[in-house]
């Protein structure tokens, strides 16, 4: 269908917010001890700062169309979560905004999520099989761009978190690890698989 | 107010960034402008956006500002913060790849010798293994 993706009233807007955070934020502890083995630990505490200053923020969030809402709730990332993962999330929601009409066709999502992706790779200078949320990202805008359901998307989405324990860091603090950083999941990339389990779940009920 | 290259050193731990900064001080002098971010926005372990971009502004020399880091996220961070600034700021601002304590006192003596943006940088990096 070439229709619009759902209906991006305010609502929904603030649904998809609130889902993502809670997702995310309910998994914090999970994504803290995955970041304590390969990275410096701080994953889960970080994102749940970033997400609860954008839940702080949600009214005036919300009360903007699509572009200008993942714009306002990438700067809050951006500038509250603390770590590498503020400007990596921020530019990735940023990236998003940049690309996005008020109310997108699914086609146009896909082409704007795969700009997105492209942004978060510059801002991390990384690419695909570095062991970062690239690892999931990629796939899933893959899978996206092939038409698969939300069901689909977060079968991927998990899959290739899964696939992230078997490879071999070259980013950020777990490259420092080399070898050893193998046999562990990256915390970014299962931030990443929550991240798309609450948009697919949100758009789901939606459709 | 100042033509030479200003200093901003960025820690994922205050102490470190303040240490830093006190001993570039006491080794180089109050003559070259100087700044610090560290910790993230609660004041625990990380670095801030924000915080980064306070020092720059409040070390900017037209000359120039160095900046140095400590590991990944103070990097990305750091990097966020530069484009935030205005556009005729942005291309004024480096961030050295050299260890944050030894590269911090390296350019800033650069940098009070009267060194470019580009040869504190430069004299920074000699101490980064290849």
């Amino acid at each position: 269908m070439a229709d619009e993706l759902v209906s991006l009233d305010r609502t929904l807007i603030a649904t998809l917010i609130e889902r993502v955070a809670d997702h995310v934020m309910a998994h914090a502890e999970e994504l803290t001890a995955l970041d304590q083995a390969i990275g410096d630990g701080d994953h889960g505490i970080n994102m749940k700062r970033g997400l609860t200053a954008v839940m702080a923020d949600i009214e005036s969030i919300s009360a903007q169309p699509l572009p200008g809402a993942l714009k306002a709730a990438g700067m809050q990332m951006v500038m509250k979560v603390g770590g590498a993962s503020g400007p990596l999330y921020g530019t990735l929601f940023m990236g998003l905004a940049k690309e996005l009409s008020d109310t997108p066709t699914r086609a146009e999502a896909v082409a704007g999520f795969g700009a997105a992706i492209e942004a978060v790779k510059a801002r991390g200078k990384a690419r695909a099989g570095d062991k970062t949320m690239l690892d999931v990202l990629i796939p899933v805008h893959a899978a996206a761009a092939d038409g698969a359901d939300a069901a689909a998307l977060r079968r991927v989405a998990a899959e290739a978190a899964e696939a992230t324990i078997g490879m071999q860091a070259r980013r950020g603090r777990a490259s420092f690890l080399g070898e050893r950083s193998l046999g562990h999941m990256d915390p970014g990339a299962r931030s990443c698989q929550l991240l798309v389990e609450a948009v697919c779940d949100v758009l789901e009920d939606a459709a | 107010m100042n033509d030479r290259v200003a200093i901003v050193i960025v820690s994922h731990s205050p102490d470190v960034a303040r240490g830093t900064a006190d001993m570039v001080r006491q080794m180089v002098g109050t003559e070259i402008s100087l700044a610090w971010a560290g910790g993230n926005p609660d004041g625990g372990l990380g670095t801030s956006v924000e915080l980064i971009m306070d020092a720059i502004q409040a070390a900017w020399s037209d000359a120039g500002v160095a900046v140095l880091v400590d590991l990944g996220g103070a990097e990305t961070n750091t990097e966020m913060a530069i484009e935030m600034l205005a556009p005729d700021r942005q291309k004024r601002v480096v961030i050295c790849n050299a260890p944050i304590v030894e590269g911090a006192v390296m350019a800033a003596t650069e940098a009070w010798g009267g060194g470019s943006l580009e040869e504190v940088r430069r004299t920074a990096e000699e101490l980064s293994p290849v």
